[in-house]
């Protein structure tokens, strides 16, 4: 395998990770009924509070556990409107995305410019230098590895887990699992909040490692793309892992077809990965009865309590 | 002691309207805080922000510059959401507008005549039409989210605009610069008031506010899609045909915001730019909102967002302030909006450690 191919791989791991996250927090905060529109806001404040973190503290572990952080307060906004004040999931998700944008540029107005060290790279003596192999399964930055261990966890968590059965149930019939005892407003906080978490998890990728550096709006859309690719995994997390994929490939296609010097223009290309998501999104919606058997059944609607 | 929402018994109609200037007292208030925070004399910021830009006729003059595309894309959107049809990509609807009115201009370039605005406005309208058809098609024949979709063609429309002036709209005589040429003079918004770039754009949309009002309230079509997103089981026992219903909302929406990208570039700007709305289709969503998806709540709306914009801009150039305060001011607006909203069904009491019953009716 030529060092050109192995290098093209290792540009599509770094593109999809952040996708990664972003979407598996997004399929968790919906198995359990709930529609967070905010993920673009979440992102963004993720990407500078762990690009500013990193910058000052000197260490990307305290950037990336800084972004979770702010993240989840981000979300804690999107929970506490929703859930305890009953406000509307799409609008606040919007406002959300909307009110992440405006924050996230007010704090990063003195880092635009700068450049952070990253994420190191993965090297294991011996395992890293192994040819092919080498660079594609002992060479990434640790987040890669994460991003697969949550997926994992994740899939383990909503089959097998006790709490992840009561999470799908209030996310399938809310009414049911509170007359069952279960917490729905807790249980859904819990969610959002790891979803928030998540989100800002991606954003730190995206300002440590896949571009690092800080630039407005950086996230470019990747927020609405992963709620794109939670509807085109129907919901599952391994389905969305293979989605995030496919699109990282995509959005690192149209670059090396750039590259060639064909004669497209460069932004014809770079509309690529919105289009495919317009594509995907229709052809997984084209059949109706599938995205109903497993979509949540609650999501979007308000809980209320009936006593 | 705690704060338990008792739901009222019927939704509170006063509440409707007073939650909207509570939201901007708490928006007031937190920018307040955040001035603060930022080690900014508060006072002075916020006379720099909201009392400075209107002190002027010719601030009065651009808080309606501003106000124009807001009113009108706040009142096709708010017809929109009524129908619980989101379609939250006027942002792009108002690029292709834009793009379609200006390549008319440029198409007929030199040439003057009455005709051409007129022209551009229909070719505005179809543009920011066509690019609604997209997610309204969608929608209707395969069942795709028209929220993710609209936003998606943003996207595409942001680069399709600057794809256009980097290539077959660019000025030939503008030494590759990426822009068009400056329009012909018959292809520029008459100004209604002289020194100001105050142009024709505001009084319609005001026009518009009324019209959408009267077709809110005074017809069929109207209140099917009121029926539609309150009651859309009632609409479908009536007979509307819902999937009619998300084409005319989307159509709507897009044709509006299409005439306003219009009136950005054949009005304040004059030409083709890479950038030419500053997210106006997005805080138009606010806006909606913020007017209680009523067209004349949504024309005081459109004038407090402008202000924002301009508050902004002055604060950037008086105080050193990121231009950023105005999303950050934007978005505070719609969370301490939803938060006021709860006032609408429910009702805050102090309660001591008996739960009362009525608090859990559902």
């Amino acid at each position: 395998m030529s060092d050109a191919l192995i290098l093209s791989i290792l540009t599509i791991v770094t593109a999809s990770t952040p996708l990664v996250f972003a979407g598996i927090g997004e399929l968790v905060v919906e198995r359990s009924g709930v529609l967070n529109l905010g993920v673009e806001g979440m992102i963004l404040v993720g990407a500078v509070s762990g690009f500013a973190l990193a910058n000052l503290s000197g260490s990307a572990t305290i950037g990336v556990v800084g972004a979770c952080v702010a993240g989840a307060v981000l979300a804690s906004l999107f929970a506490f409107l929703t859930l305890n004040l009953k406000s509307s999931q799409v609008a606040t998700g919007l406002a959300l995305t909307i009110f992440g944008a405006g924050v996230s540029a007010l704090m990063g107005q003195s880092y635009v410019g700068i450049a952070v060290g990253g994420l190191p790279k993965m090297n294991m003596p011996g395992l890293t230098d192994l040819p092919v192999i080498g660079p594609l399964l002992f060479g990434h930055d640790a987040l890669v590895y994460l991003s697969f261990a949550l997926v994992a966890s994740v899939t383990w968590f909503l089959r097998r887990s006790r709490a992840g059965l009561v999470l799908r149930a209030v996310g399938d019939s809310h009414d049911s699992a509170h007359a069952l005892g279960y917490r729905v407003i807790r249980v859904r906080w819990g969610a959002i909040l790891f979803g928030g978490a998540c989100s800002g998890l991606a954003g730190a990728y995206l300002s440590l490692a896949y571009t690092p550096m800080w630039a407005e709006n950086m996230s470019a859309g990747r927020g609405w793309i992963a709620l794109a690719l939670v509807v085109f995994a129907v919901w599952q997390p391994g389905r969305l892992l293979l989605g995030a994929y496919i699109f990282g490939g995509i959005s690192i296609l149209q670059l090396h077809i750039q590259a060639l010097g064909l004669s497209v223009p460069s932004q014809l290309m770079s509309m690529l990965p919105y289009v495919v998501t317009i594509i995907v999104l229709v052809v997984i919606s084209r059949d109706s009865a599938r995205i109903r058997r497993n979509a949540p059944a609650s999501i979007g609607k308000p809980f209320h309590p009936t006593a | 002691m705690s704060v338990i929402l008792e739901r009222r018994p019927t939704p509170s109609g006063l509440m409707g309207w007073l939650a909207p200037v509570l939201a901007l007292v708490m928006t007031v208030a937190a920018s307040v805080l955040l001035f603060l925070l930022l080690g900014l004399p508060a006072g002075a910021a916020l006379h720099a922000f909201f009392i400075e830009p209107v002190s002027s006729r010719y601030g009065l003059a651009e808080l309606a510059v501003k106000a124009a595309p807001l009113i009108m894309i706040g009142v096709a959107l708010s017809i929109g959401f009524r129908a619980q049809v989101f379609n939250i990509g006027a942002e792009g609807q108002l690029i292709l507008g834009g793009i379609a009115g200006g390549a008319v201009a440029l198409a007929l370039y030199p040439v003057n005549g009455w005709f051409v605005l007129p022209l551009m406005a229909l070719a505005g309208i179809a543009g920011g039409m066509g690019w609604a058809a997209i997610p309204a098609l969608l929608k209707t024949r395969f069942g795709a989210n028209e929220i993710l979709t609209s936003l998606m063609l943003t996207y595409v429309a942001v680069l399709l605009l600057s794809y256009m002036v980097t290539g077959p709209l660019r000025d030939p005589d503008g030494f590759n610069f990426p822009e068009s040429r400056l329009f012909q003079s018959s292809a520029l918004l008459p100004r209604i008031l002289s020194g100001t770039r105050l142009h024709i754009g505001f009084p319609i949309a005001i026009a518009i506010a009324l019209i959408g009002w009267v077709f809110l309230s005074r017809t069929l079509l109207g209140f099917a899609l009121r029926i539609n997103g309150e009651a859309p089981r009632a609409a479908r026992f009536a007979g509307f045909n819902s999937g009619r219903l998300v084409w005319v909302a989307l159509l709507i929406g897009g044709g509006v915001s299409g005439l306003a990208g219009l009136f950005e570039v054949a009005g304040p700007i004059g030409q083709l730019l890479p950038n030419i709305s500053p997210g106006y289709g997005f805080t138009a969503i606010i806006v909606a909102f913020l007017g209680r998806l009523h067209p004349v709540g949504v024309v005081f709306a459109g004038l407090v967002m402008a202000l924002s914009y301009l508050g902004g801009e002055a604060a950037q150039i008086t105080m050193n302030l990121p231009v950023a305060v105005t999303g950050v001011f934007q978005g505070m607006l719609l969370f301490f909006l939803l938060a006021a909203d709860v006032l609408i069904n429910y009702r805050l009491r102090w309660s001591g450690k008996t739960r009362s019953i009525t608090s859990s009716q559902p």
